[in-house]
């Protein structure tokens, strides 16, 4: 059994105090992971401006360049991984036995963090929209209009406190490293694995080891990294995303409520978007916030649901290790009870519509996990409760709107895909500050293009733009 | 066990045997006993002035209900053999209904005193002052640290620590305030410490002592330089990992090299103070308490019968039984689990050690919470 042991900048600790990964299905210990507590962290913290200290003894370009050679080692090589030798396999079965996620989606996941990493250059370009990555390094430059500009970093580290539910969020924390800022990062209970393994091969690479700290542990742990760096990120839900709103130290990820928006001048056809519809509801089993949770159109709606339906209602349960495997188990079978008795409420109100009743059993109970099989609802007006809600599995909401007030009533929408050449609806969409990412046309809202800026920029985050002038100074020589 | 060891074990197997056939006539009597255990006897199937004869005979009681300590009036817990003596009432919980009240005289001066006598002259120098960093409000917590400094000819300085709101905050995910409210109580305590009143040994809890530490490094100064040699910390659960960190990095090594002596205690409202076998790196930072035999017991018995204990080593719930003249438990379920601890030549008696929530309360039970 491998063990996974705090790494305070860089250096392995031996904690006193571990929790047991154990297998989803099985329940058969598969890891153990030593914890530490918010005093570990917070003494650490006072250490953080090495970490940035060290980084920068590295130029950008070089960082980059080991940013690529990691993503090789990441995604091909063995790595040292706590006290194991871990081959990519056994990270894909590791990562699949504890999330509950089919092996073939943490293959694709791993594939999503690696080319991340061995595009960093062109990922910091597009964040940076160009700029010479000196400045961060040196704190100011010259832009190229022969004015000074200035980014100040706002932090020696960043904090992270990592969710368990999808590997693919590791790829937000990434360009930290080549940014010359260091790492603290509380690994998910459940998905250690990623973080573990990134920070291996950045090290393996030739990034300072100093530059890592990971601690794994409860509450304590988490809220110290998030009370004791001056920035931080967190994964949660809903609530944790409120919790943190107008806090300018934390960027707070939480539910996506992706949507699909289908113009009057397209919904005729809907059927030939009936394949970017079903790839956003069902890809990665539903668990990211850029899947689909919501397809938005004023007529049709039933017969889009049902056709949606149709395609994935009979999507059933298969081991991990089909390649074809559609559904990832929740671990917790507590999860799955709940979130079955939430979707049962919105079933229960008057207009809205289960389509895919006639597919079976949808709450798969096992000894040690359970599953939701897919559902689709149709909600006849967005004033339905079911239209704003967004479950970890494969759920989409397929909601009768007008498109005159599509914009103005989805809500919250990480990636919207809007399909239409409406140019009155592209450009409401487009000046709507409720969407985040935006799609026109027909792009699933898995797809992320990651050579654009994505959520919560990082660079936003980490630097503060401001003025730095400077003028000649008269020095008098040095006496003799 | 050695033959030596097994001859105090025995010795203070008998001394208990005695002590619970005093205490149980005590509550059991019309003249002495509480209004509460008299009333309760009517309910009993058996006659426990004539058929408890040991200890173990105790078992012949239901099982202590916590509710019975909800809601008044609290009076009916005072015995009689005490009656018209100044009567503390100390609460337990109380974050959401009725709290669980106890009343008490002279026992939490008697368990301090108790406690007293295992702690080292060297860390916790007579004569020498205290600082009270932790809850108090309803808390015996503040009377009882206070007895301790002033038995030992100090005085004592106190700060309070609400953890009711705490729990508030926390519940409502207002940490900021949490924050906040932590740093308000540490300042108060630096102030304290740096004021020139020659304080060396303070109560405070394991997140505080934190919190305490980080602020006096903050201001380039720490727990060592600003004087104080010995730390009696509880009121949250202790973990091996904490008492390591605390020990090597907080306090600089164990008490031999670091200069201040820590010891971790296990205790509440019902039973008094339990305290710890000595903590060693070599023995991997593991903590074991000892309640304070005679006065209270606890057991360490399984998951399905409560009244059998487990093997030595293995894991079970915690029982406590509290045997003072003031107060009869007569077995109580803990919301803690841990493993059961052989007898050693300070204690020559079971103990506990790897105290944590018991496991199907864990999920609701909000620990470490000051």
């Amino acid at each position: 059994m491998i063990t996974l042991s705090p790494l305070r900048w860089g250096k392995p600790y031996e904690s006193l105090d571990f929790t047991n990964v154990v297998h989803f299905d099985t329940g058969e210990p598969i890891a153990k992971i030593g914890n530490v507590g918010g005093g570990i962290v917070g003494r650490d913290m006072r250490q953080a401006h090495k970490a940035r200290e060290a980084l920068l003894q590295l130029s950008t370009s070089d960082l980059i360049e080991k940013c690529k050679h990691a993503a090789t080692l990441f995604e091909s090589s063995d790595l040292k991984v706590g006290d194991s030798m871990q081959s990519v396999d056994q990270f894909v079965h590791q990562q699949s036995a504890s999330t509950g996620l089919p092996e073939h989606m943490c293959r694709s996941n791993m594939m999503k963090n690696s080319f991340v990493l061995s595009h960093m250059d062109q990922i910091l370009d597009c964040l940076t929209r160009g700029l010479d990555l000196s400045i961060f390094s040196r704190g100011y430059g010259e832009e190229g209009r022969g004015v000074i500009v200035s980014y100040q970093a706002q932090t020696p580290v960043l904090g992270a406190v990592l969710p368990n539910n999808s590997p693919g969020v590791h790829t937000l924390w990434l360009p930290a490293i080549p940014l010359q800022i260091g790492l603290a990062l509380k690994p998910g209970s459940q998905e250690p694995w990623t973080p573990y393994r990134m920070v291996s091969a950045f090290i393996e690479a030739g990034v300072p080891a100093e530059a890592f700290g990971l601690y794994p542990g409860g509450h304590d742990s988490g809220g110290a990294i998030m009370t004791k760096t001056p920035r931080s990120m967190i994964f949660g839900s809903a609530q944790t995303v409120a919790s943190h709103a107008g806090n300018p130290r934390v960027q707070a990820h939480g539910p996506g409520f992706s949507k699909i928006l289908i113009g009057d001048d397209v919904v005729d056809d809907w059927e030939n978007y009936l394949d970017i519809m079903v790839e956003s509801v069902l890809s990665n089993s539903g668990r990211s916030c850029i899947n689909c949770s919501g397809i938005w159109a004023s007529r049709h709606t039933k017969e889009i649901a049902a056709a949606i339906a149709k395609r994935i209602g009979p999507v059933n349960v298969t081991p991990p290790s089909d390649p074809e495997a559609q559904l990832a188990a929740f671990t917790v079978k507590a999860m799955a009870t709940g979130t079955y008795a939430m979707v049962q409420q919105d079933l229960a109100e008057s207009g809205v519509t289960d389509m895919t009743a006639e597919f079976g059993e949808k709450l798969i109970e096992r000894d040690h996990c359970a599953y939701l099989r897919p559902m689709v609802v149709h909600a006849d007006s967005p004033d339905r409760g079911v239209a704003a809600k967004e479950y970890m599995f494969p759920f989409v909401s397929v909601v009768e709107c007008p498109q005159s007030e599509m914009i103005r009533r989805i809500g919250p929408t990480l990636v919207g895909t809007v399909l239409t050449a409406d140019q009155s609806l592209i450009d409401a969409a487009g000046s709507c500050v409720e969407i985040d990412r935006i799609n026109i046309g027909p792009i699933p809202t898995n797809r992320l293009n990651w050579l654009q800026p994505h959520e919560g920029n990082l660079i936003d985050f980490l630097f503060r733009s401001r003025a730095y002038q400077t003028a000649d100074l008269t020095v008098k020589p040095a006496v003799e | 066990m050695t033959n030596d060891l097994a001859n105090k074990a025995a010795q203070a197997k008998d001394r208990l045997n005695e002590h619970t056939l005093k205490t149980v006539h005590w509550h059991f009597s019309d003249e002495t006993g509480s209004p509460f255990w008299l009333g309760k006897k009517a309910e009993l199937n058996f006659d426990p002035l004539k058929d408890v004869k040991s200890f173990d005979d105790l078992k012949k009681f239901p099982l202590f209900e916590d509710d019975w300590l909800r809601g008044g009036p609290v009076r009916r817990w005072v015995p009689k053999g005490h009656a018209g003596k100044p009567t503390y009432v100390f609460e337990t919980g109380g974050t959401t209904g009725v709290p669980k009240s106890r009343v008490v005289i002279e026992d939490h001066w008697k368990d301090y005193e108790l406690f007293s006598d295992t702690l080292p002259d060297k860390h916790f120098p007579k004569g020498s002052n205290w600082l009270m960093l932790g809850p108090s409000g309803p808390r015996r917590l503040r009377l009882a640290v206070e007895h301790l400094a002033q038995y030992r000819d100090g005085i004592c300085f106190c700060i309070d620590l609400d953890p009711r709101w705490v729990v508030k905050l926390i519940k409502k995910g207002w940490m900021e305030h949490l924050e906040e409210y932590k740093k308000h109580c540490i300042d108060q305590a630096i102030t304290v410490l740096t004021a020139g009143h020659d304080v060396k040994c303070m109560f405070t809890t394991p997140k505080l002592l934190e919190s305490l530490n980080e602020g006096l490094e903050e201001r380039g100064t720490s727990l060592q330089e600003i004087g104080i040699t010995g730390i009696f910390s509880g009121g949250t659960e202790f973990t091996p990992q904490w008492t390591r960190f605390c020990v090597e990095e907080m306090l600089g090594g164990p008490a031999s090299e670091g200069g201040v002596f820590m010891t971790p205690t296990y205790g509440n409202t019902l039973m008094g103070l339990a305290c710890s076998k000595p903590i060693t790196a070599a023995d991997g930072y593991k903590i074991a308490y000892y309640a304070p035999q005679p006065r209270a017991v606890t057991e360490v018995v399984t998951f399905d019968d409560y009244n059998t204990p487990v093997g030595y080593g293995e894991t079970g719930r915690v029982k406590l039984y509290t045997l003072t003249d003031e107060f009869f438990v007569p077995g109580f379920m803990e919301r803690d689990e841990g493993e059961r601890e052989e007898p050693f030549d300070m204690y020559p008696w079971d103990g506990v050690s790897g105290v944590r929530p018991f496991h199907e309360l864990a999920g609701a039970t909000t620990v470490g919470v000051y």
